[in-house]
């Protein structure tokens, strides 16, 4: 496959009359927007908000954040198989509008929705608070039962980013990125030498507010799944949950996953890259042993000779991760795994709810309980009081004077498992 | 400014005698007695002690509770920025002692403590968790080096200096785990990492496995058609509106709600755990904490009674160390509540 990556530099984004780009300053028409996602029976209303980086602005509660793009070259625009028509992706030319992402927010359906702080202490918490983002704050009809609810900002959210993407069709890109990788024995006559390394992304896959969708099936339903990185970087993969807000994978964060991307730079110099295995979190015992046979057997099957595994969420899916990695080390297959850790609010307690020995290395993103206070907003996107609800969050977490103390576990990214933050934990 | 240090000894290095004297009472003194004259020429003009505190080995750990009694008292009396026990070297009494200087003074009184101790000190595994334990040689021949090492921590921590790494400024590591910036995103450590194992590099693991305690199970129950059976879960399922606003996630606290005379907490409970799809608990919250299950069997005669009171906190997240406090606490009610068993549900 044969994927190129445009990325045109947005510089600024400003509400205007018609939605274009011009010399890096993206315009968008409020109204345009307002219009394409009432046409959902299910949407109520609709508001649009900017929120640059370094303005005193907090955004709750978020649901999901995601990159508009065009594609101007091959087939595949939107989201094959959730917004529009199913297509194989992974090739083609897409224009990136690079630095901008779009922020749903809107009435809680569970309680996993975060925070972005846009400018000081919160900033540095979050990689969303680099972005121009555009928040979309969607009101559902009254009455929708949780799942419609669910579905239909999810739907909404990814409809927004499809539309301001239209405005890159025809710009000028400063940076493009190519990812061009043949079958696993064209690449491996190129590079006999080079172990070999496939990446296992683990979904959680738990129901409302807890499902990943690959090209619009629940991942729930699935067999792990073997995928072409460029499917990911292009699309195929979109966020339909809300687990704890600090290590949820973003569709903004599966279009620019972070995994892909690093092993991706290494392919053919140090590693032979194979791809990615997509595998369901479960939450039954029968479920994780089947898939996490499977999964081995699929890295097995590729005669993998290392795998990068990336958990979401914590808890029971820390089960699934070790357990695929017992299987991976057994099989002599060196692993290496990506998670958070629960340490409690004074560090002091162990991090990950199971153990094996076999998890020999491992990179911690952070301590989802670490406690942040962050200052007053000059203007809050959303709901501030969203936040005693949320996880993460408590009754009488937010002060009088509109300051909060938090922990991690509510701040969107915080401790992506997909490694895509820079929080790492130091032992004391 | 010079802060103020009170040293804490037992009777050998307190210059009282040997094993003959350890069941010696504590007693204060105002002056500086064997290695506090040291900590303190070595603290130079940044910091002064200001007594020594002597005490027995045997008294120590035999008259636990007089000891630490004194031991308030005396740090009240004296309120020092700093306390400092030992070093108590690969001495097992000695080391119990410090540790248990150091867990009272921390906990009580909220001073810091550092003391130092051999690595197969019995009194380590407290004393880390509660102060800064410099590791020492496992004699008194280390002291000239385990002292100068106390005093670097000590002055360190009075000026509160962010200190190095265990393994650089050679103290114990407490177990604490912070979260810090790193000046890579995990992704592209992960990846150097598997690099490293593929060249037989060393690396280091970010996340060292944790050990886990075991808990043996309760005797079997002889005859449940008598039993007192108690209803406990981790689901979040708490009264509707949640009065006691226990958290959707890493909990802080747990609740207790009377279900005498209900068949079934439908209608009147809800959960607000975070951690699963909330809508069929929701419909029947029963199915995460099975009352309406409980009551059949109970008129069925299957089992005795259901405890009046059923406790609830929520699961995902929860840090290891709240849970314990939770299960202590709750099972002492249970206890005294004449429980024979729980059910406890987990989602």
């Amino acid at each position: 496959m044969n994927l190129e990556l445009r990325k045109i530099e947005i510089k600024d984004v400003v509400f205007g009359e018609e939605t274009g780009l011009k010399e890096g300053v993206l315009t968008v028409c409020k109204q345009d927007i307002i219009d394409e996602l009432m046409e959902d029976v299910n949407v109520k209303s609709i508001k649009v908000d900017i929120a640059k980086p370094g303005e005193k602005t907090r955004i709750i509660p978020v649901k999901d954040v995601i990159q508009p793009r065009i594609k101007v070259e091959g087939k595949g625009n939107g989201f094959p198989g959730v917004t529009s028509e199913m297509v194989q992706l992974g090739s083609g030319k897409v224009n990136v509008l690079d630095g901008v992402a779009v922020v749903t927010i809107g009435d809680i359906v569970g309680f996993q929705e975060g925070v972005i702080d846009m400018w000081g202490e919160g900033a540095k918490w979050t990689p969303f608070s680099k972005t121009l983002n555009i928040v979309v704050d969607i009101e559902p009809v009254d009455g929708l039962d949780p799942h419609t609810h669910e579905a239909t900002v999810r739907v909404a959210g990814l409809k927004a980013a499809e539309l301001i993407g239209k405005a890159g069709k025809e710009a000028e890109a400063s940076i493009v990125d190519k990812y061009e990788m043949d079958d696993i024995f064209t690449e491996t006559g190129k590079y006999p030498d080079l172990p070999k390394v496939a990446y296992v992304e683990m979904l959680i896959s738990q129901g409302l507010l807890h499902d990943g969708y690959i090209y619009g099936v629940n991942s729930q339903k699935i067999l792990p799944t073997l995928i072409h990185p460029n499917e990911e970087l292009d699309g195929a993969v979109i966020s339909g949950n809300c687990v704890a807000a600090c290590d949820k994978i973003t569709t903004y964060q599966h279009q620019n996953n972070s995994a892909i991307l690093d092993l991706y730079k290494r392919h053919g110099k140090d590693i032979n890259f194979v791809g990615v295995i997509l595998t369901p979190e479960l939450t039954t015992l029968e479920g994780k042993f089947r898939t996490c046979d499977y999964t081995a057997k699929l890295c097995r099957t590729l005669g993998v000779d290392g795998v990068v595994v990336s958990e979401e969420g914590y808890g029971n899916p820390d089960s699934d991760l070790l357990m695929i990695c017992k299987r991976l080390e057994d099989s002599g297959i060196k692993t290496v795994l990506i998670t958070d850790e629960c340490s409690g609010w004074d560090g002091m307690s162990q991090p990950l709810a199971d153990t094996t020995p076999e998890a020999v290395a491992v990179v911690s993103t952070g301590n989802v309980s670490h406690v942040v206070e962050l200052e007053p907003a000059d203007k809050v996107i959303g709901s501030a009081e969203a936040i005693a609800t949320l996880a993460g969050g408590w009754e009488g977490c937010l002060q009088e004077d509109g300051s909060m103390v938090c922990e991690l576990n509510a701040v969107i990214g915080a401790t992506s498992e997909i490694g895509y933050h820079n929080l790492t934990v130091e032992l004391y | 400014m010079s802060y103020k240090v009170l040293y804490y000894v037992n009777q050998f290095f307190g210059q009282v005698g040997g094993e003959d004297k350890a069941g010696m009472a504590p007693v204060m003194k105002d002056e500086k007695v064997g290695p506090a004259l040291g900590f303190d020429q070595l603290m130079g003009e940044e910091a002064e002690v200001v007594g020594t505190i002597i005490c027995g080995d045997n008294y120590f750990n035999e008259n636990n509770e007089e000891a630490v009694k004194f031991i308030i008292d005396a740090v009240s009396e004296k309120n020092p920025d700093l306390v400092v026990a030992g070093p108590a070297f690969n001495a097992g009494r000695y080391g119990m002692a410090c540790a248990g200087v150091a867990k009272v003074v921390a906990d009580e009184l909220n001073i810091p403590v550092i003391t130092g101790m051999y690595g197969e000190n019995p009194g380590l595994e407290i004393a880390r968790t509660k102060s800064l334990v410099v590791e020492t040689n496992d004699s008194a021949a280390g002291m000239k080096d385990a002292l100068a090492k106390m005093a670097d921590l000590a002055k360190k921590m009075l000026k509160g200096e962010k200190l190095g790494y265990p393994e650089d400024e050679g103290y114990f590591a407490q177990g604490k785990r912070l979260t810090v910036f790193s000046d890579k995103r995990g992704s592209e450590r992960a990846v150097e990492m598997l690099l490293a194992r593929f060249k037989g590099e060393e690396f280091k693991s970010e996340l060292p496995m944790p050990v886990f305690d075991r808990v043996a199970p309760a005797a079997a129950i002889k005859d449940l058609s008598k039993a007192k059976i108690a209803l406990v879960t981790t689901g979040g399922i708490v009264p509707n509106g949640n009065p006691d606003r226990i958290q959707s996630a890493s909990a802080q606290k747990w609740g207790k709600y009377n279900i005498a005379g209900k068949d079934s907490l439908e209608g009147e409970f809800y959960t607000i755990h975070g951690g699963y799809d909330p809508v069929y608990a929701n419909e029947l919250p029963d199915r995460v904490a099975p009352l309406d299950m409980l009551r059949k069997f109970q008129k069925e005669g299957l089992i005795g009674e259901v405890y009046e009171y059923f406790y609830t906190t929520t699961g995902t997240g929860t840090s290891v160390g709240n849970a314990i406090t939770f299960g202590k606490e709750i099972g002492k009610e249970l206890k005294e509540a004449g429980v024979d068993a729980a059910i406890l549900t987990s989602t």
